[in-house]
């Protein structure tokens, strides 16, 4: 079933090829590398924060007259959340991922649209810029990415900023709607003679699910930030209580699409874990059928359980008994998945490569943040962890430990298939211990901090200051190295200071600086394998017969066109 | 160190000091000590939870380890070749569903004694301000009064005042009374919480949201703002003084005064002097004794 490449590729030149791309294969390029730049920027917003937080206090976010600002904290946290989801996960793996390998994964020659991919990629970047712009206009939006009004409204926020970060999401939730339409048409109409739905490979129906909730959330936050876009500039009141319109009704329409949109940024992932599981332990996929349609099931229910989020927000008892119900019904096509990638793996002969660490820490962490999600669940227990750091520990569990885990795995995966290089090994392991141990120490004890009451969002938490006015941050931090090592190691060690919610805060900074300090080290690695990776051939993983997707018979890299001559799935 | 803190995990029930303050403890693994049926209820469920879900992620991890001594290639050369297991996928789709069945029985029962409201002995009304919050007490004469946060430079700590959390004037209230507490909001939405009563009501302008509690024990709880409200969110704290009825009544006395206008009779030790509609608070000759976890 290979397809003849003897043809040689005819490259349109620099600005032609990178500006007005219309192949798949370079707008992934682009997507990936749009990613990890927004990935930086926002993770510098997660430095700053938890530099703010290691410490009782506030040393950092002061504003001229030394007082604690607490908006340019607002700000930093609503950057931070809307950088991440909008223009580092999903532009990685949908647009970055998805683009790249639904059409070699189905036998195509390009997407169904290839004009429509491009001004999907482009759309981003004036969507970030008017992101990015909007921290410098009236102060900044600091509503939090949920930009619930009336904080988002004309009093909360009289600048220009919110109106700013308004239109940064419709243009980026235009980009997704557009690829959305482009994966939906290229999945249903553009797959090789043979490859029925039954035997699509799994990254292509978790493409196909996410492209659907794409398609039916996005536009609904277009709706909402419309409204709320009317309400601050023209008089009209969808959400102000003065005129007859209900904030909660703003809250109904925005997780409408925020729920489906966290499953978003995780389908995908699941996709790509599954063909990660399957290619190093060298077996297929157990209960593919199960697999696929535990997605579907998961898109599905994922579109009615919107209001968990809104549990204290003052919905009716039955609402909050139903949300409860069905929310925790999630678990059971969750639990398929994560139970159906061990079984693979059961009897495998597993090659520990980079890309499975990542894959096999995925599957541990998103079972973690998975459980927690279930005590979440329950209305009557989130009436005590909403809002608090609880939640924060869970969310990023699922997204940053498992989401963002499985961009790592991506590209440790397909990097020398899209290259035609192969990172170091020992780079690529390195930098999955580093991110392990890091991004554990960050969130873990944040469970804690929730479960004591820390609520989000909060620039500065109770806890006494143990430093004198004006000491340094090695000082401070050496400090506290000390009390943390004490309390763990020496169990009679009694401070003489009630440290309040000191200890965990700083423990999860210190994760921080070690994930960021990861996170460049992951630059260094994509840099130094573009230009020095060792050469590799069309199946450097020796992926076997009965695991092979379509992208393991082309060369790699792969030709600027692929399958001229149409290949055949049996 | 890690055994420690494994040790801690499983212990976690363990952990709570006898308190008579309640807000976060250093290290606490927990959620805060309870003081009301509520909080009982979510602190049991909460343990109950526990147990399941490190059960279940000691399970996966334990597979996982299992997987990775067993089957790496070189102990296992040739993969195996299943690909199904009907009555495997039947029961890892069979025992979730009962484990979420039995989770949701106390769920739900937890979840109705929060919504249901009883008929109540008394109510306040909260009303979330940018960033403060007021207080009203319809049935005691319609006592009223806001509460700031004190500010950290008038913090004193060795009358066991805790940063961020203490507030110029506190809310008494009666112990062993179930109280109905209404919560709005003047501008942008905010939370009202304390997590030793197991309540947190959404203050939503143009809504008036309900949720009650009866506090077991006498003592000062604390609750911070939870939904972020702007620059000051970190900066409305909530404190609560929960006295004994004779007290509580002795305070309504002292507080209503002779008119209407609240009595601003003794000088706040706190010394938020502020030019507010202010209130006093009852007599706690044991103050430091209370205030000392």
């Amino acid at each position: 079933m290979s397809a003849a490449h003897d043809t040689h590729d005819h490259t349109p030149g620099f600005f032609t090829r990178w500006f007005c791309s219309t192949n798949h294969k370079d707008i992934g390029t682009l997507y990936i590398i749009f990613s990890i730049l927004a990935g930086l920027i926002g993770g510098a917003f997660s430095v700053m924060m938890r530099a703010e937080l290691q410490d009782p206090g506030v040393q950092f976010l002061l504003d001229g007259a030394g007082a604690p600002n607490g908006h340019m904290w607002n700000v930093i946290i609503t950057a931070h959340g809307l950088i991440m989801v909008f223009f580092v996960v999903m532009p990685g793996l949908i647009g970055g991922f998805g683009n790249w390998f639904v059409p070699l994964m189905i036998g195509a020659p390009d997407m169904a649209f290839p004009r429509l991919n491009n001004i999907s990629f482009w759309l981003l970047i004036p969507a970030f810029a008017l992101l990015l712009g909007s921290a410098f206009v009236g102060g900044g939006a600091g509503t939090g990415w949920t930009v619930y009004p009336p904080l988002s409204g004309i009093a909360g926020h009289s600048g220009a900023s919110v109106d700013m970060a308004i239109f940064a999401l419709h243009l980026a939730g235009a980009s997704s709607i557009l690829g959305a339409v482009n994966f939906i048409t290229t999945i249903f109409n553009m797959r090789a003679p043979g490859m029925t739905l039954h035997k699509m490979p799994l990254f292509v129906w978790a493409m196909l699910v996410t492209a659907f909730l794409l398609a039916l959330a996005v536009p609904v936050l277009g709706g909402a930030i419309t409204m709320l876009l009317t309400d601050r500039n023209f008089g009209t009141a969808f959400f102000r209580p003065e005129g007859g319109g209900d904030p909660i009704l703003f809250q109904h329409l925005f997780w409408f699409f925020g729920h489906p949109e966290v499953y978003i940024m995780i389908l995908p992932a699941f996709g790509i874990i599954s063909h990660i599981v399957s290619t190093f332990s060298k077996k297929p996929i157990f209960g593919y059928l199960g697999m696929a349609y535990a997605m579907v099931a998961i898109g599905v229910v994922g579109f009615i359980v919107w209001a968990h989020h809104m549990y204290t927000s003052g919905i009716s008892l039955d609402t909050r008994a139903y949300f409860t119900a069905a929310t925790l019904v999630i678990a059971v096509p969750t639990g398929i998945k994560i139970f159906s990638w061990i079984a693979t793996m059961w009897g495998g002969s597993i090659e520990f490569k980079t890309p499975m660490l990542w894959a096999i820490g995925f599957i541990f962490l998103f079972t973690v943040g998975g459980v927690t999600g279930v005590v979440l669940a329950n209305a009557g227990m989130d009436t005590a962890l909403h809002d608090t750091y609880y939640v924060v520990a869970h969310f990023h569990y699922v997204l940053s430990l498992g989401a963002v885990f499985a961009l790592f795995a991506g590209y440790y995966y397909w990097i020398g298939k899209m290259s035609g290089r192969q990172y170091p090994e020992w780079m690529g392991q390195l930098h999955f211990w580093l991110t392990f141990v890091g991004v554990n120490l960050t969130f873990f004890p944040q469970h804690f901090a929730g479960l004591q009451g820390m609520p989000r969002r909060y620039v500065d938490y109770p806890a006494p200051i143990p430093f004198e006015e004006g000491a340094s941050w090695v000082e401070r931090t050496k400090f506290m190295m000390h009390e943390t090592w004490m309390h763990f190691t020496d169990a009679t060690y009694k401070s003489p200071i009630d440290w309040g919610l000191h200890g965990w805060n700083f423990i999860s900074s210190m994760g921080a600086y070690i994930s960021f300090a990861s996170a460049v080290f992951f630059v260094f690695i994509v840099i130094y394998t573009a230009f020095f990776g060792r050469r590799v051939g069309e199946n450097y993983w020796n992926a076997q017969p009965n695991t092979m997707t379509l992208e393991w018979t082309l060369p790699s890299p792969v030709p600027f066109h692929q399958f001229e001559i149409q290949p055949q799935v049996k | 160190m890690m055994k420690k803190l494994l040790l801690g995990l499983v212990m976690l029930t363990g952990m709570v000091a006898p308190a008579l303050a309640d807000y976060p403890k250093s290290w606490g693994l927990n959620l805060q000590e309870p003081a009301g049926v509520l909080a009982q209820q979510m602190h049991d469920f909460h343990d109950m939870l526990l147990y399941i879900i490190i059960a279940i992620s000691l399970f996966v991890l334990a597979l996982l380890v299992w997987i990775v001594v067993r089957y790496n290639s070189k102990a296992n050369p040739v993969p195996s070749k299943t690909t199904h297991n009907t009555l495997l996928e039947v029961i890892w789709t069979v025992i979730p569903v009962i484990i979420l069945i039995v989770i949701a029985v106390p769920s739900f029962k937890i979840l109705f004694s929060q919504g249901r409201i009883p008929d109540a002995d008394m109510t306040i009304k909260v009303t979330g301000y940018q960033w403060y919050w007021g207080y009203e007490y319809p049935d005691q004469g319609g006592i009223n009064f806001n509460a700031y946060m004190i500010p950290e430079k008038d913090i004193d700590p060795s009358k066991g005042q805790k940063r961020l959390l203490e507030t110029d004037t506190e809310v008494v209230l009666p112990i062993d009374t179930t109280i109905r507490v209404q919560v709005t909001a003047a501008d942008v939405i905010h939370a009202w919480t304390v997590p030793a009563f197991g309540v947190k009501k959404d203050a939503v302008p143009g809504r008036l949201n309900e949720a009650w509690f009866k506090i077991s024990k006498p003592g000062v709880y604390y609750g911070q703002c939870s939904e972020i409200c702007g620059t000051g969110h970190s900066y409305m704290p909530i404190k609560v003084r929960a006295v004994s009825k004779d007290e509580f009544a002795a305070w309504v006395d002292k507080t209503k005064g002779p008119s209407a206008e609240p009595a601003a009779a003794e000088p706040a030790k706190e010394s938020g002097d502020k030019d507010k509609e202010k209130e006093t608070k009852p007599e706690n000759k044991d103050d430091a004794k209370t205030e000392v976890q």
